[in-house]
């Protein structure tokens, strides 16, 4: 995009210091959205691990479900929390800044919008207050129901929000019509517009990214504490617990994804060949290693400045689903491309990052086979430095679903551009574009710092001396140099 | 069609556009009044200096509040999926109020999370100014949202509203802190709500009479009716029963009495607002609602998860019912 095109036109004056309304609702809505997701995707995580903890603490009274239920409710709350105060935003922003698209697509994003609140967010929130204060207040059955129900709120909420963003991928059961002067979308077969070609691939996916993201992190905390204190019984098996998990969900993950490119070849052609950057229509190679041969690569990547690893014909014969030579459409085909760059080099982090989850829960398997799991001083760091990855995979995979669909906001039907708010004006929206990133990055340092907090008082509980737990600044490596 | 339970061509009801512009309202509603006492509770905890009596209306606050904001989610995605042009002129419309309010939510919801993390008098107390403002900004800035839907551009009207909806707040806040605190907490705090009462019943006449005289956003003759007048009289006669029962000390009667205020005041914007749904576009119930299959169906899924959703909100505070206890009900 030419860079005079994002800058606003309404006040030359200002142009250099405001976004247009277009550029700075983009980035407003990916950015609150980015860290949103890391929360509502921890909750979908880490509800399993809950309702295993909680029905084998009050099933067994072991001591060590205890301690690690009462260590994950308080992470689940806190995240909960968080996913709470960033969820209220997302909700507002279709109205404030993208208010032709809420328009537009209101009859069919309404409803399932609408469903998540009423289906979904009650029952998280309103029974995660019974799991957070009521233990002493309500019976065990309903103490474990209440951690039942808390998960189903986490998961109903991802399959109804997923409902929308899946139709803004492959939209279908509504027709144009016109209504007080505007083309909106008319909901006509509310199966096929809530059931899309997309959704089943979008909810698996991203279902299982959120508990490969959560495995890796309990994985990490595990880790750590495991490495501080060899003998803490609980947090061996909570160790154990997620490599076996990991070991089902990465190699999936895989498998999965593979069938998945396929349906977005045939679905959304388009953003298939942003992910390669592949140009020229024709036979189209899979690239399985990509490295820049110069900096303009980074920015603009195509065959001849990259060194690839490549499988000649094989994109071919991946999106056909056999034939070698397979027509695959290229960008030169389209009037506009999405950010080819963004789509490139996110797809191939996302993908590499999955093969890495997939080696450390095979080494991890290798390691609980041969019962040293906990001795290995090197898997243990290797977990405490993995331990964010799965968040940052899970956050690249959006990127090429999100950015590979423009310049559309519903997928050949209606463009971002048109989507935006007409009174919003660059110098507001840019305004509230530097208010958010301000305080979620404030956000993000207190949820490492509850997260820091919470371990540091763990140790503290299983006796490790105040002197050798805080020999690190942080608990975790990360915490002083992401986000 | 592939559903031939839901009826594509007609509304299930005749008059179901209406039902769920009252339905919308109730969602507000119930936003207004159950968020309303969280932010009461957050305004009147500036008035505390003492740490107990800080932790205990913590505790007051900590099980429900989260439960409670979701009504706002409720009420914006029901807003979307009946009205989407209103919901989307609205919140365009008003972009930094719309916008203010939601970081408003977020400050008052991290206050008491980060609170708990430190022991760190400076630490705690930066954390309780994200809590009291948060708590401030929020209604204030809602009820000016409020005002902004009701009489369009109008300064002063506007500021009222939001004014109102603190106020109202507060009385809410005290009524439910004092039906679950113990007495002499209680009776420093019908001070507060009795003070914030007549302020409250103060601020609407002078709004109402502000509205009447400049003719804001065309809303004199709305205002000049038979039902603004039922419901300014019956907030009249709640808010000075409901001071009364406070003097008296039956909190748990002022409680319920004080929970009519906030009705009312939603009950006067449904009012105001109809037959329109958003008065300064013009735009008629019939005009901006969706077409009869959509709303069909979300009548037909949506109604009876919303009164499951209301026995749950009748257990947790059945869980949480009676005296605060200060060790976060042992949790």
């Amino acid at each position: 995009m030419h860079p005079a095109t994002l800058l606003s036109a309404v006040d030359p004056g200002w142009a250099v210091a405001f976004l247009s309304p277009e550029i700075a609702s983009r980035m407003q809505f990916g950015w609150t959205i980015s860290v949103h997701i890391i929360f509502a995707s921890l909750s979908i995580g880490l509800a399993p691990f809950i309702v295993y903890f909680t029905w084998k603490d009050v099933r067994t009274n072991d001591q060590r479900y205890a301690r690690l239920r009462s260590f994950w409710v308080k992470v689940f709350a806190a995240g909960f929390v968080m996913g709470t105060v960033t969820g209220i935003p997302m909700s507002f922003q279709f109205g404030t800044n993208f208010p032709q698209f809420a328009e537009v697509a209101g009859e069919l994003i309404g409803g399932p919008l609408a469903f998540e609140a009423k289906m979904a967010f009650f029952l998280e929130a309103v029974f995660l207050g019974v799991l957070l204060y009521g233990r002493e207040r309500v019976t065990d059955r309903t103490y474990v129901l209440s951690s039942v129900l808390v998960g189903v709120g986490a998961w109903l909420s991802g399959f109804w929000i997923l409902v929308v963003n899946a139709w803004m991928q492959t939209p279908r059961g509504y027709e144009m019509v016109t209504r007080s002067g505007m083309e909106v979308a008319k909901l006509t077969d509310p199966v096929a517009a809530f059931l899309t070609p997309r959704m089943p691939w979008m909810y698996v996916h991203m279902m299982n990214a959120s508990v490969i993201s959560v495995a890796l992190l309990v994985a990490g905390v595990s880790a750590y504490i495991v490495w501080k204190k060899p003998d803490a019984d609980a947090w061996n098996s909570a160790l154990k617990l997620a490599v076996v998990l990991l070991l089902v969900s990465a190699p999936f993950q895989a498998i999965h994804g593979d069938a998945y490119g396929r349906h977005v070849e045939d679905t959304q052609p388009q953003k298939f060949a942003a992910m390669e950057a592949h140009y020229e229509t024709g036979a189209a190679d899979l690239h399985l290693l990509a490295f820049p041969k110069s900096l303009d690569a980074l920015t603009d990547p195509r065959a001849e400045n990259l060194v690839t690893v490549s499988l000649p014909g094989i994109g071919s014969f991946l999106a056909s689903g056999g034939d070698f030579d397979a027509e695959v459409v290229g960008l030169n085909e389209y009037e506009e491309n999405p950010p080819v760059a963004l789509v490139f080099w996110s797809f191939r982090f996302m993908v590499g990052l999955g093969f890495l989850f997939i080696g450390l829960a095979l080494w991890g398997g290798y390691l609980t086979y041969r019962g040293r799991l906990a001795d290995s001083t090197r898997y243990l760091k290797a977990m405490i430095a993995a331990s964010p990855f799965g968040y940052a995979a899970l956050l690249t995979g959006w990127y090429v679903t999100e950015i590979g669909r423009q310049p559309w906001v519903i997928q050949g039907e209606l463009r971002t551009s048109e989507a935006v708010s007409s009174t919003l004006t660059g110098t507001e929206a840019t305004l509230t574009l530097v208010g958010f990133v301000v305080l979620y990055v404030g956000l993000i340092l207190t949820a490492l710092y509850i997260l820091k907090w919470l371990v540091r008082e763990e140790l503290r509980s299983l006796g490790v001396r105040e002197s050798s737990a805080g020999r690190w600044r942080g608990p975790l490596p990360w915490v002083t140099s992401d986000d | 069609m592939t559903d031939p339970l839901i009826p594509v061509d007609a509304y299930l009801v005749e008059s179901l556009p209406e039902i769920w512009f009252g339905a919308v309202l109730f969602a507000l509603g119930m936003y207004v009044v159950l968020d309303g006492f969280d932010f009461g509770i957050g305004m009147l905890y500036a008035t505390r200096s003492d740490e107990h009596e800080r932790e205990t209306f913590l505790s007051a606050f900590g099980p429900v509040w989260d439960a409670n904001e979701v009504w706002v989610v409720a009420f914006g995605t029901m807003l979307l999926a009946a009205f989407p042009r209103v919901y989307s002129r609205l919140l365009a419309d008003n972009y930094l109020l719309a916008l203010g309010f939601v970081v408003a939510l977020v400050f008052r919801g991290l206050g008491p999370e980060l609170r708990e993390q430190r022991d760190d008098v400076r630490w705690k107390r930066y954390a309780d100014y994200a809590f009291v403002g948060g708590s401030a900004f929020a209604p204030l800035l809602l009820g000016m949202l409020a005002g902004r839907w009701l009489f369009g551009p109008a300064t002063l009207p506007v500021v009222l509203t939001g004014v109102g909806l603190v106020a109202v707040s507060i009385v809410t806040g005290a009524a439910f802190l004092a039906a679950k605190t113990e007495p002499e907490l209680a009776s420093e705090l019908r001070a507060y709500g009795v003070g914030a009462t007549l302020a409250y019943l103060g601020g609407v006449v002078v709004l109402l009479a502000t509205v009447v005289l400049t003719d804001a956003g065309g809303a004199a003759d709305a205002v000049l009716s038979l039902p603004v007048a039922a419901v300014v009289a019956l907030s009249v006669a709640f808010g000075l029963g409901g001071s009364v029962l406070a003097r008296r000390g039956q909190y748990r009667a002022w409680l319920a009495s004080a929970l009519a205020l906030p009705t009312l005041l939603t009950l006067l914007v449904a009012v105001l607002l109809y037959p329109t749904v958003y008065p300064p576009t013009g735009l008629l119930v019939r005009d901006a609602v969706v077409s009869p299959l959509a709303l069909n169906l979300v009548t037909v899924l949506g109604f009876p998860v919303l009164l499951l959703v209301l026995w749950y909100f009748k257990f947790l505070y059945g869980v949480f019912s009676g005296p605060i206890e200060n060790e976060g009900y042992g949790g």
